[in-house]
């Protein structure tokens, strides 16, 4: 696994609008950005309504995400080239879903929705109409997933990253500098995490740095220890996706799980172990 | 959008009724006298440090919720347009800061 077997640029894009085997998806929480104009062809997903589970918090299982696909006309040959807004956290999400379920021919556009807005390309809206399919996806691959015992159990022993910025780290705040602050559950990170906040993985234009950039942020700079399994966590698991992304994708790091529960299901947890304050 | 999603929709999200003791900064981004609403606000701590970043709503505008202190917008166009500002957050207080590039 290299780089160009997991990323492409625009210009790779645009060069497929309208290839019978490539499916360009874009993926959002907010999408009125995807009806206000998308990639010509593009269809859309949903990262609450059409991947998360309507009841129970979780993701929807293999026979929802049959069904998600189908409806969308993605058949299990095609090549599905992700990208989105928020520097590509719901469409990394989607990436990790998508490898989840056993799609290996998926695709993430760097820089995502941002840098094509950037350099004035195309959008469109028109929805594409594509016949529906019969999609059969795997079980969940349960080598890409942490669940929370995992977690607990990962401590002091595995690389905990904790990819939300440094303020959510530390315990000054509980959500990101865009949103309201009007969460209950407590402040902190997981014992023995480092922090290295997603948005140093990218430029400013949401393109991904450099393989070598990554390995000196992470190695280097973090003080990873690349021979150790490790764990991303955020809040919900989408920044982390995009961590994830970047470790087990670009670097090719051979175990490395996303933790989707992420800080408000950690936080909330009666009786774990919490830290406050910069690193120990 | 929800309250317990990490999105960033266009403008940020709709203001509360009373912004409580939450730090808010918001304004408006205006090119050769036309709203700006395709781009990006980002906020930036010490050492340009990330913080947080929404695209533009469809009148040029941007909220953010931060934490009390210093802290430096920076705005991205198309057509290569940016433009940074300071700006102060305190707590209990909406700062407008409108930007012209």
């Amino acid at each position: 696994m290299s780089r160009s077997d997991v990323l492409v640029d625009a210009d790779w894009a645009e060069a497929h609008i309208g290839d019978p085997h490539v499916v360009i998806v874009e993926v959002d929480e907010d999408t009125s950005a995807y009806d206000k104009g998308h990639i010509p062809g593009a269809v859309k997903v949903d990262w609450k309504k059409d991947l998360q589970d309507p009841v129970r918090r979780d993701f929807v299982d293999k026979t929802g995400f049959e069904a998600l696909l189908s409806e969308r006309g993605i058949s299990n040959d095609d090549t599905v080239l992700l990208y989105g807004g928020n520097n590509n956290w719901f469409a990394a999400y989607a990436y990790w879903y998508f490898r989840l379920y056993g799609h290996d021919k998926v695709l993430l556009l760097d820089g995502g929705r941002k840098k094509w807005e950037l350099d004035s390309r195309e959008l469109s809206t028109d929805v594409p109409q594509r016949p529906r399919t019969s999609y059969t996806a795997t079980e969940q691959d349960a080598s890409l997933r942490a669940l929370r015992d995992e977690v607990l159990d990962a401590i002091g022993k595995r690389n905990l990253v904790d990819v939300r910025s440094p303020d959510e780290f530390t315990g000054r705040l509980l959500a990101p500098a865009h949103l309201p602050q009007e969460q209950a559950q407590r402040a902190g990170h997981i014992p023995t995490a480092r922090n290295v906040p997603w948005s140093k993985a990218a430029n400013e234009d949401g393109t991904f740095r450099s393989d070598d950039e990554l390995r000196q942020l992470y190695q280097g700079d973090a003080g990873l220890d690349f021979g150790k399994d490790t764990i991303a966590y955020c809040r919900i698991g989408e920044r982390s996706a995009h961590t994830w992304f970047v470790l087990h994708e670009l670097l090719g790091l051979p175990n490395v799980k996303n933790y989707d529960g992420s800080w408000t299901e950690y936080g909330s947890l009666v009786g774990v172990p919490i830290e406050l304050g910069e690193a120990r | 959008m929800t309250a317990d999603g990490c999105g960033a929709p266009a403008g940020g999200v709709s203001a509360p009724a009373t912004v409580g003791s939450q730090a808010v900064v918001e304004g408006k981004v205006v090119h050769q006298g036309a709203v700006v609403s395709t781009g990006y606000a980002r906020l930036l701590g010490t050492g340009d440090e990330f913080v947080a970043e929404v695209p533009l709503g469809a009148d040029g505008g941007f909220r953010f919720f931060a934490a009390p202190g210093s802290w430096t917008l920076r705005v991205l166009a198309p057509g290569g347009l940016r433009a940074e500002r300071s700006v102060q957050a305190d707590n209990g207080q909406v700062t407008t800061v409108d930007v012209t590039i």
